[in-house]
């Protein structure tokens, strides 16, 4: 009796999956290589998340309105990657006929050491990294501590409790930079302006990136503590630092791009002060130019206050004139190499908030 | 042999019912997302069965299937080790620490990294380990904490004023590279280079297998997991035997991406792969704590992560594999509960049949 039910169930479960087989008998299977085809390959996070994912494609939309008929097809980074599934992903999209490939983030390093030696006609960009020696391979290199050092001295001079706060998506070089340039830029302008900072996640837990209610935390623990000014450079956890100066009325500072544009910060833009701009989209569509016209350079390509590739916005107006003249001459002093950025936050000190 | 059979059908009949489930039930995600289901799973199983593939399959199994077994060793003690990923990220970067500072002869060099990981896998598991057996703390709560702690400290040590080392124009950061002498071959098979630790892993599910069926000390922690009071009662030593079994489970963990270090990146960087624990758990669960069903489980679990990438350049969302994983889990839970108790009840008619005038009589007796 037992047995006869099952067996029932179970001619009844063949059954089905096979009425399932009969309805999709029409494939998908990989299609013909398209030639005009840009290959992007995300870190952790992909081209959802504001952040360098999302500028590298916002990068290939603008080439594209330069350049129509291209396509592009772009595969996503996890937490369990190894090399060996980095490399797959990138024989992936060259399989696929991609020519050239947009590789982002510093993790990919290996795997592209290795792909782009097997694949000498194929042109890579890889985004924060250089692969030094390889002929076919741009290093997009940004000078993210020069914008972050433009918006430290632009809060400086909007403080009027001469107290700041730092908030850093994931604790790791990358992100350090952006702090040593901000509190760089503080101490410039006053080196008794209180300071305080605090990082969202530890790696291997890359959540800092993507956590607005860890942000709005920390941006209320901070103006609770005296700051009116908070940087953060930390991806979508930045949009919780926004609504809490909002609620606040406090400033907020952006990061990578203008975030008094994003549609996600509408609400909250009025207490976006400045933000610090990254242009990896500027880097990844000169780039991609730079392929299709034949003019493609291998080795480091560095992007810095000198030819625009990092700086400040003013959407809104809510810095004075005489803010952005003076954070202005000091873009040129960086820019003519006057003033030096520093990278580590340790070298620079300012009284603990 | 016809009672084999029937056992042997009823072993069979639930992870088969999981896997026909979870295909129906991706199928219908699938029709539902406007793509089709066959041409799909054609598409996964011919990607995956390429040569090449399948090494990187296999090489992906070995780390995942030290993380099953390490799962599979505390489940036995009922112990839920959710800090396999702590544990196993902790012990790798001492052991690329370790392996990095020092550069012995092979025969040398190559167990020492290999030790220093178990050592420090199962050093670490057994702070929580202490802490249940002497404190009564729950292994979740303190394994998720030691996760936690594990991960700020290796970012403390791992900054270039301490242990670690930063590339000039690389925002990674990693520990100093292990020399040559600590570099595990690979061997070169269907195009594809294959690591040897996987001997290793083989190693450690055959001793898994023994010491938990054959040893003494197995049956005290097998009966310690069924009931720790009846343990306790005739002899054992149960809260010592928590505590070791907590400290093996983290050995175990600390061998996971042993192979990926010492036959591939030689060196721990922020790149390292994590979240191995909850994939351990899962597989653990999926192969019912046995050393051959985890590896196939394991293997299973690569085989399906390989495809995604596939997925995703063929327009098919390529979150498909894991839901087909998350429906496997869980219509395997729920099968084997099925199968359990039809079992059960056919066992208690056939007892019923033999032992039934006794159990009359006894209860008369009971009335009497």
């Amino acid at each position: 009796m037992q047995k006869k039910t099952l067996g029932r169930a179970l001619a009844g479960a063949v059954a089905a999956s096979l009425a399932l087989s009969v309805v999709s008998l029409n494939g998908t299977a990989a299609s013909a290589a398209p030639k005009k085809l840009v290959g992007i390959a995300f870190d952790l996070g992909g081209k959802e998340q504001p952040g360098f994912n999302q500028l590298a494609y916002i990068g290939f939309k603008a080439f594209l309105k330069t350049h129509p008929g291209w396509a592009e097809k772009d595969l996503q980074g996890n937490a369990a990657d190894t090399d060996a599934s980095r490399a797959q992903r990138l024989k992936l999209l060259i399989a696929a006929g991609a020519n050239p490939v947009v590789v982002v983030g510093y993790s990919y390093e290996n795997a592209l050491k290795a792909v782009a030696k097997a694949n000498p006609k194929v042109k890579f960009a890889i985004v924060d990294d250089n692969i030094a020696g390889a002929k076919n391979v741009e290093g997009l290199l940004f000078k993210a501590e020069q914008g972050s050092y433009l918006v430290g001295a632009a809060a400086a001079l909007s403080s009027k409790s001469k107290s700041v706060g730092f908030i850093g998506g994931v604790n790791i070089p990358l992100i350090q930079a952006f702090e040593a340039g901000f509190k760089a830029g503080v101490a410039k302008i006053d080196p008794t302006i209180k300071y305080q900072s605090a990082y969202a996640s530890n790696p291997p837990d890359f959540s800092g990136f993507n956590a607005p209610d860890k942000g709005h935390e920390s941006a209320l623990g901070m103006f609770q503590n005296g700051a009116d000014v908070v940087y953060s450079a930390a991806g979508s956890t930045g949009q919780g630092a926004h609504k809490a100066a909002f609620e606040q009325k406090k400033w907020s500072i952006g990061v990578d791009a203008d975030e008094a544009l994003y549609a996600s910060n509408a609400p909250y833009k009025t207490a976006i002060l400045t933000s610090a701009l990254k242009n990896v989209d500027v880097g990844v569509a000169s780039f991609l130019s730079d392929v299709v016209a034949n003019k493609f350079t291998p080795d480091a390509h560095l992007f810095d206050a000198a030819n625009g590739g990092v700086g400040f916005t003013t959407t809104g107006g809510y810095l004075s004139a005489d803010i952005v003249a003076k954070v202005k001459a000091l873009q040129k002093q960086i820019a003519s190499g006057a003033i030096v950025v520093p990278t580590d936050p340790k070298t620079v000190t300012l009284p603990q908030g | 042999m016809n009672k084999k059979l029937s056992k042997l059908f009823w072993a069979l009949i639930a992870p088969i019912a999981a896997i026909l489930f979870s295909l129906i039930f991706v199928s219908i995600i699938l029709m539902i997302k406007g793509a089709a289901p066959l041409s799909t799973f054609q598409l996964i199983l011919s990607y995956g069965a390429e040569s090449e593939n399948i090494i990187a399959e296999l090489n992906q199994t070995i780390a995942y299937y030290l993380a099953g077994v390490a799962a599979a060793i505390g489940f036995r003690m009922l112990l839920f080790n959710i800090g396999i990923d702590g544990q196993y990220r902790l012990a790798i970067f001492i052991a690329a620490v370790v392996g990095g500072a020092t550069n012995l002869p092979t025969f040398l060099e190559l167990p020492l990294i290999i030790l220093t990981g178990v050592v420090v896998g199962a050093l670490w598991a057994s702070i929580a380990g202490y802490l249940k057996v002497k404190r009564n703390i729950s292994e979740v709560i303190s394994n998720i904490m030691l996760n936690t702690i594990a991960s700020g400290l290796i970012i403390y040590l791992l900054q270039p004023s301490r242990l670690g080392l930063k590339g000039k124009n690389s925002d990674n950061l990693a520990t100093p590279m292990i020399p040559k002498s600590g570099w595990m071959p690979s061997i070169h098979i269907l195009g594809g280079e294959l690591y040897s630790f996987a001997f290793v892993a083989i190693g450690v599910g055959v001793l898994y297998w023994v010491v938990l069926n054959k040893s003494v000390f197995g049956f005290n922690l097998r009966a310690t997991g069924m009931s720790f009071r009846a343990a306790r009662a005739s002899g054992v030593n149960a809260p010592r035997m928590i505590f070791i079994t907590m400290a093996l489970s983290g050995a175990i963990a600390g061998l996971t991406g042993m192979g990926e270090l010492l036959s591939s990146t030689h060196t721990y960087s922020l790149a390292f792969p994590t979240g191995y624990a909850l994939t351990g758990l899962a597989l653990a669960l999926l192969g019912r704590n046995n050393p051959i069903g985890i590896a196939f489980a394991a293997f299973f679990w690569a085989f399906l992560e390989q495809a995604a990438p596939i997925l995703d350049l063929n327009g098919i969302p390529k979150e498909i594999v894991m839901m087909m994983q998350g429906s496997i889990i869980l219509s395997t839970v729920a099968s084997y509960e099925i199968v359990k108790r039809i079992t059960r009840r056919q066992q208690q008619r056939l007892v019923g049949a033999v032992d039934a005038p006794q159990v009359v009589t006894e209860a008369k007796g009971d009335k009497a």
